[in-house]
């Protein structure tokens, strides 16, 4: 099974997780340019995933019962993780990461704020599942994947977790609170360096009234979060800012009646979706996530991919589709030019080891460990990334991870690996073309047979089998060359 | 021998060169060293500190007004007396263990510490507090840089970070600073067990020493790896140590616990890092409620600074110890509408050891929001800084560290009055 398309390889593990064995194939053979059509248009794949949780053949979930998603944070990761080893639509699952790192927002402070199980549902509940069909803002993330970035950003503004997450729920006339509008000016759009302080304020006045509603008692299973403008807490002044609103080039936000005072923060996120900061700012975080993290995005790709934005009006499908067709992306450079994230490592790890019998429940401590727990980044800027996922600590906890994955599916490697018992060279073979690390040179390459040949003459036993397949996956798992895609 | 390669921190901007001196041996040399070591221990209070309801003017007048809601009432403040200006001020309520401590003399707070034009970003100002430049601050950590001066090949139990990460303070370019948030959980594990275990970890030994040709992100991997199985063993040992007193279970209580643990079996590490978080109040700030959240944050604030001063007392460990705490703004003066406060300008450092000259260091500006007072920014509404926070880190790096402040922070922020220790 030698590998047949290194292109179609990287391709799967960027736009997607990697692709276990079986779904390589299937891509290879439909090939790349229909396979990202495809990838672009999520809406046009079924999307049963979610109802194969629970059923043989997939990974597992955890053995709790209910198994309870809306309502409980860690089967709520659970069934992201199992998403994303088995959706077809990877690009939808990508994406939603993209944007949960882009509007970084934990489930922490909500919990404290609404209590455990609300917060659970305005994170991550389905509404097809939901008693008052509560749209969870992963689910957001999903829908807006590859929609248009303004709508986005307002449904942002209007989520019940942002409202909570960045204050916005008391955010009231006469002594406005800053922490959304900064956050929206800082990292949502613009990027520090293309604002004042100044911004800031008349920011935080546009968004007074921008509320949260309750229906229901706290306690209550179908308590139901949504947004409310509240007109009466509006600041109806006008707001000037130092970059233009309207497309005449005016800076000032016109003084309006309390009633059509929501359109105050349409008006400013219109302003800032079409700014060419907030273009470059995109561009620059797709080449990030989707080209290479080693080198600073060139100034050609900024321009292609920002000018594509501004020329689609704020279309991310039509942005990352650019992304995915600049010559960057297609550069010899670029493969294994990123490092991956913890639940990349994961969820690829799951894919092109196997899965029988393992569960995604295994995979939440670790991940902590490794620096990424979903629906909980660190603070409003999402995780750090790059080499800074590469703590001591971290490496630790992909080896271990690593080893558990390994452990688990020993009995089912060595029944694959048995066609390549003839030689240690054959077994490592086997593993380097199994998994998809990037190169191993000689000296590391010689180190893996030499595991291979350690504790006794190679028989190509089924018990060596069995010790040295788990094992060797084990050793590529946590190498170097298996943390970047 | 030291893996050397340049790694790419996020966008790319900045390019680092890290070596992890991985060699066991050097283990007994630092073991050696370690009965005279000094230990700094940097705490980052993460989010932005409301220094206004840590120290509390609780006599000017204008700190009631304009904080109508969340103010602490001076009838409850811990008084520690006046400042130099004349302002008398007063601990929250919740800082019994460091009031005791500050009665002791372990404890300098120094007020208004910043930088002109403080940036209001939690990112952009944490990196300048990280790097003490805040004309460009990418590149190295301060303490980074101290870590890169010292003589080569550094021990790679140097540094110890509590976090999971490591955090940019002490990111050298040659010196790279382990991430240890569990002692118990830092283990390489295997598939297998028995010999073929030991022949995996040596396989994975040989494997990360590789420095990958013209493949620098994987070097940078690689290095770490190595620093991670150099550093096992003596981490390991640290899960002995039998602290003198119980520990709060929170997050900061078990990091100072490590860094206890790891000062009492003298592993050598001089720079230890520890973060606790929750400081962005906006909203329903509360530092009065028996719940309220900045209640909270003093109480984990305390219980773990407290045990951990207590802890290193009752084992002579003290006078070799010393914490610096900052966060990378104070807050605005006044309230919001959520009972809660932006992000503002100066906030405060405290300073806490066995050798520290304990007191109240800068003053404490009037709050009223006139055009006319000198101590306020930002049209009154933020603290303008008094003391450079470079001053601070200078006193520390000669005083404590015995290194040459000018070198490592670019320019001379000595500052004499600044007799903290």
């Amino acid at each position: 099974m030698a590998r047949r398309d290194a292109f179609t390889e990287h391709f799967l593990r960027r736009a997607g997780f990697g692709a276990s064995p079986d779904e390589r194939e299937a891509y290879e053979d439909q090939g790349v340019a229909a396979t990202l059509d495809e990838f672009l248009a999520p809406d046009s794949t079924p999307d049963p995933v979610d109802q194969y949780i629970g059923q043989p053949g997939f990974v597992g979930v955890t053995a709790r019962t209910p198994f309870s998603p809306n309502s409980l944070i860690n089967d709520a990761r659970q069934r992201w993780l199992f998403r994303m080893v088995h959706t077809r639509r990877p690009l939808q699952e990508k994406m939603a990461l993209f944007w949960h790192q882009h509007f970084a927002t934990a489930y922490g402070k909500i919990a404290g704020a609404l209590g455990a199980p609300a917060a659970a549902r305005v994170m991550a509940a389905k509404p097809s599942e939901d008693p008052v069909r509560q749209r969870g803002q992963i689910e957001l993330f999903r829908q807006y994947a590859l929609g248009n970035f303004r709508d986005l950003v307002i449904e942002v503004a209007r989520d019940p977790a942002m409202l909570v997450w960045l204050d916005g729920r008391s955010n009231v006339r006469g002594r406005p609170q800053e922490n959304f509008a900064r956050e929206l000016l800082e990292l949502f759009t613009l990027g520090v360096g293309h604002f004042t302080e100044d911004d800031v304020t008349s920011g935080s006045r546009v968004f007074t009234g921008w509320n949260l509603a309750r229906v229901g008692n706290r306690d209550d299973p179908d308590v139901q979060y949504s947004f409310a403008y509240n007109a009466n807490q509006h600041d109806t002044g006008a707001k000037t800012f130092s970059f233009p609103i309207y497309g005449g080039g005016s800076r000032t936000i016109p003084a309006r009646s309390a009633q059509e005072g929501q359109q105050d923060g349409l008006d400013l996120i219109n302003a800032l979706a079409a700014h060419p900061a907030t273009a470059e700012r995109l561009a620059r975080q797709l080449y990030a996530f989707f080209v290479s993290e080693l080198t600073a995005a060139p100034a050609d790709f900024v321009a292609n991919v920002g000018g594509t934005y501004l020329r689609s009006g704020f279309d991310m499908r039509a942005t990352v589709r650019a992304v995915f067709e600049s010559p960057d992306f297609a550069a010899p450079w670029s493969m294994y030019a990123r490092y991956s994230w913890p639940v990349e490592f994961v969820v690829r790890a799951i894919k092109e080891t196997g899965w029988a019998g393992f569960s995604v429940n295994s995979a939440l401590a670790p991940l902590v460990s490794m620096g990424q727990q979903l629906f909980e980044p660190p603070h409003v800027g999402g995780w750090r990334r790059g080499p800074a996922w590469f703590s001591t600590g971290a490496v630790l906890a992909r080896a271990s991870f690593a080893a558990t994955l390994a452990q688990s599916q020993r009995t089912a490697l060595r029944d694959q690996a048995s066609r390549y018992r003839q030689s240690p060279q054959s077994l490592v073979g086997f593993v380097l073309d199994r998994l998809t690390p990037t190169r191993f040179e000689d000296g590391p390459y010689a180190d893996l047979l030499a595991y291979v040949q350690a504790g006794g003459e190679w028989t190509g036993s089924d018990a060596q089998l069995l010790t040295k397949t788990a094992g060797l996956v084990h050793l590529v798992l946590c190498s170097s060359e298996y943390q970047v895609a | 021998m030291a893996v050397s390669r340049r790694a790419f921190l996020e966008g790319g901007i900045a390019a680092f060169t890290w070596s992890f001196a991985a060699p066991g041996f050097l283990s007994d040399l630092a073991r050696a060293q370690g009965a005279s070591t000094r230990s700094l221990v940097v705490l980052y209070l993460g989010g932005g500190n409301d220094s206004l309801s840590m120290l509390v003017p609780y006599t000017d007048p204008a700190y009631y007004s304009r904080r109508p809601t969340i103010a602490v009432p001076a009838s409850t403040v811990l008084q520690i007396g006046s400042d130099r200006a004349g302002r008398s001020l007063g601990l929250h309520p919740r800082l019994t263990g460091l009031k005791g401590h500050f009665d002791t003399g372990r404890v300098a707070i120094v007020q208004r510490t910043g930088y002109p034009e403080s940036s209001r970003s939690h990112f952009l100002g944490t990196d300048i507090w990280s790097t003490a430049a805040p004309g460009a601050p990418a590149g190295p950590g301060w303490l980074g840089r101290y870590l890169d001066a010292l003589p080569a090949p550094a021990d790679p139990l140097v540094g110890w970070s509590t976090s999971r990460e490591t955090p940019r303070t002490l990111m050298g370019d040659v010196v790279g600073v382990p991430a240890i948030p569990s002692v118990e959980g830092y283990t390489f594990a295997t598939p297998s067990t028995g010999a073929d275990a030991a022949a995996a970890r040596q396989a994975a030994q040989r494997i990360f020493s590789h420095v990958p040709v013209n493949r620098p992100h994987l070097a940078f991997v690689n290095g770490t790896a190595q620093a991670a199985l150099a550093t096992l063993s003596r981490v390991a040992s640290v899960a002995g140590d039998r602290p003198s007193l119980t520990y709060p279970t929170t997050g900061l209580g078990q990091a100072l616990r490590a860094v206890a643990g790891a000062i009492a079996t003298g592993v050598g590490t001089k720079v230890f890092w520890v973060a606790t978080g929750g400081y962005d109040t906006h909203a329903a700030q509360n530092p009065n409620g028996a719940n309220g959240a900045y209640m909270g944050l003093m109480a984990t604030l305390d219980d773990g600074l407290t045990a951990f001063v207590s802890d290193l007392a009752n084992r002579g460990l003290l006078d070799q110890t010393l914490v610096v705490q900052f966060s990378e703004f104070g807050r605005r003066i006044a309230e919001n509408g959520s009972q809660g406060t932006d992000h503002g300008a100066a906030s405060t450092m405290l300073l806490v050891g066995g050798r520290v000259r304990g007191g109240l260091y800068g003053t404490a500006a009037r709050l009223d929001a006139a055009p006319d007072n000198p101590g306020l920014e930002n049209n009154g509404g933020d603290l303008r800084f008094e003391t450079d926070f470079r001053s601070v880190y200078a006193t520390v790096i000669e005083r404590w560290l015995g290194a040459d402040s000018v070198r490592l922070l670019g320019g001379d922020f000595r500052a004499p009055g600044l007799d903290v220790l």
